[in-house]
């Protein structure tokens, strides 16, 4: 096993997750047998997708932490790329988009050198400052906060936000004695797409209520707290196993990525509904882009992160 | 040596370009043609309009693909026309007619339809400065005079005037949309011809989404 880099609890954790979709896959198939009639070839590519994205994953968290980091960078860039693609851009901002991208491999570079004062600071000040400063000196004023502010929004959701997951790779592996940083970044990728799929089945069962029926007509009360309750639980059970959070702690922190991950997820349909489209891309068969499987994460990546870092970092 | 060098380069460097770094959304993929004798038109606004493109057909067709391109522009000097010529396999076509006596300029595209190629051609005859379509040129229109049985498809491609428009040298990854449409047949004349040929480009940029505020 010296060629792989991971915790006895997050190897668990992981073939949990395969177990899951193992599960996920046979009742696919039941229900395809069950009702012949009835089209699931949405539900198949969601789950076939999830397999690449989970075989993925685990082999980078298998993998000393910088395939991680690379990975998760990617994942930033694609998101990143995605959202630049749907919002208007003007002509003469061309090279402050050309250097927006390059902040991308700057941050994750700073979270594996686990440089957090630089982390922390590099898109909400220097990004924030110095991008607008290249678009106001090549002197076009027609649109120009609409411009560095969409441009701002972009970074800091797809990019500052989800290089929090790189981040807790870096965190000092004593400070989580059962998992490391695996089980951290483990811990709130299973409850952040569990929340998803818990608010979903919650919903499609007992939703009567609707919460936000402008932003997204399909997400009821039912779903929210159902979906919230269960990753509460499911934090508090996998807490010991992969964080150091007390038992009060974890289902806190289970609350937390359940409440944040909803705004998320409806932050990204706001988006997608001011821009008028329904899907953020086509990247990823059955779930849509990059940025509609990561929207909960930007907001549940960076609370968790300083949730778990003010506790015990 | 050169078929190795272009199968390399479009491998290594070509693909990953397009589909990685940029990223396509193709729209009706199945209606390209699967083999030559074709042609290809296409709106023009990028020099990354042509490896776009050359990405949507499969690898055994590398070979077969003809970029059609302004022969003033591309041979300007030694290493861009080595390029253009060898790798990117294009056929180099005079912008302006040197004279009466001159060759015909599309001699070599009909020569390349007769050999089963698929050209690859940009009627607007320059890449333009917005997502604009100018008025295209009627070169496609002698070609299926001359060829008739030769499917003529349209493409619209969206995107490419942010990732590199031209003058810029700087790369900027967009996601770029592809709307592949219905062969064009042709209607009696030339004229009327290039016009469908317009017509059909314009109708698939209809189609595209708008980047634009509601």
């Amino acid at each position: 096993m010296t060629a792989f880099d991971i915790s006895i609890n997050a190897a668990i954790a992981l073939l949990g997750v395969f177990a899951l979709l193992i599960l996920a896959s046979g009742v696919a198939f039941g229900l395809g047998k069950r009702h012949p009639d009835r089209d699931y070839t949405e539900l198949r590519q969601r789950i076939r997708t999830w397999w690449v994205i989970v075989i993925l994953f685990a082999l980078a968290i298998a993998l000393p932490p910088i395939f991680a980091i690379c990975l998760l960078g990617f994942v930033s860039f694609l998101a990143f790329k995605e959202y630049i693609t749907l919002i208007p851009t003007r002509r003469a901002d061309h090279r402050v988009l050309f250097w927006a991208y390059l902040t991308i491999p700057a941050q994750y570079y700073w979270a594996a050198d686990g440089w957090y004062g630089m982390f922390i600071i590099f898109i909400p000040v220097y990004a924030f400052l110095l991008l607008p400063a290249r678009m106001v000196l090549i002197g076009e004023t027609e649109g120009f906060i609409r411009a560095a502010g969409t441009l701002h929004w972009g970074l800091m959701t797809t990019v500052f936000s989800l290089s929090h997951m790189a981040y807790l790779l870096a965190l000092p592996a004593s400070g989580n004695p059962a998992a490391g940083g695996d089980g951290l970044l483990l811990y709130l990728l299973l409850l952040t797409q569990l929340n998803d799929v818990a608010q979903y089945v919650w919903g499609k069962t007992f939703g009567r209520h609707k919460v936000v029926p402008k932003v997204s007509p399909k997400k009821t009360v039912e779903g929210l707290a159902g979906g919230i309750l269960t990753t509460a639980l499911v934090g508090f059970l996998a807490g010991p196993y992969l964080t150091p959070l007390t038992p009060i702690e974890a289902v806190i922190a289970g609350l937390l990525i359940g409440c944040a991950g909803f705004i998320g997820d409806i932050s990204v349909s706001a988006v997608k509904r001011d821009l008028g489209i329904k899907d953020s891309g086509n990247i990823l068969p059955g779930h849509g882009g990059i940025l509609d499987r990561v929207d909960s994460l930007t907001f549940t990546a960076p609370l968790f992160f300083h949730f778990v870092y003010y506790l015990h970092y | 040596m050169n078929r190795l060098l272009r199968l390399l380069f479009w491998i290594l460097i070509g693909r990953p370009l397009v589909l990685v770094v940029l990223g396509l959304n193709v729209r009706n993929l199945k209606g390209l043609p699967r083999q030559g004798p074709a042609i290809v038109v296409a709106n023009h606004n990028s020099h990354l309009d042509t490896f776009v493109l050359m990405s949507l057909f499969p690898l055994r067709l590398l070979h077969r693909l003809r970029p059609v391109a302004a022969a003033d522009y591309f041979l300007r000097n030694r290493a861009i026309a080595w390029f253009t010529l060898n790798i990117v396999n294009m056929i180099p076509i005079e912008r302006v007619r040197a004279g009466k006596r001159a060759a015909d300029p599309l001699q070599d595209c009909a020569k390349a339809l007769a050999a089963g190629e698929i050209l690859l051609v940009y009627p607007e005859g320059t890449r333009g400065e917005t997502e604009a379509l100018a008025k295209f040129k009627g070169g496609v229109a002698r070609l299926k005079e001359q060829y008739p049985d030769v499917p003529v498809v349209p493409v619209y491609m969206q995107g490419l005037s942010r990732a590199l428009p031209k003058g810029e040298y700087t790369l900027v990854p967009v996601v770029v949309d592809v709307f592949v449409g219905e062969p064009v047949v042709w209607s009696g004349n030339r004229q009327a011809f290039t016009q469908a040929l317009q017509d059909s480009v314009t109708t698939l940029a209809a189609a595209a989404p708008s980047r634009t505020w509601r």
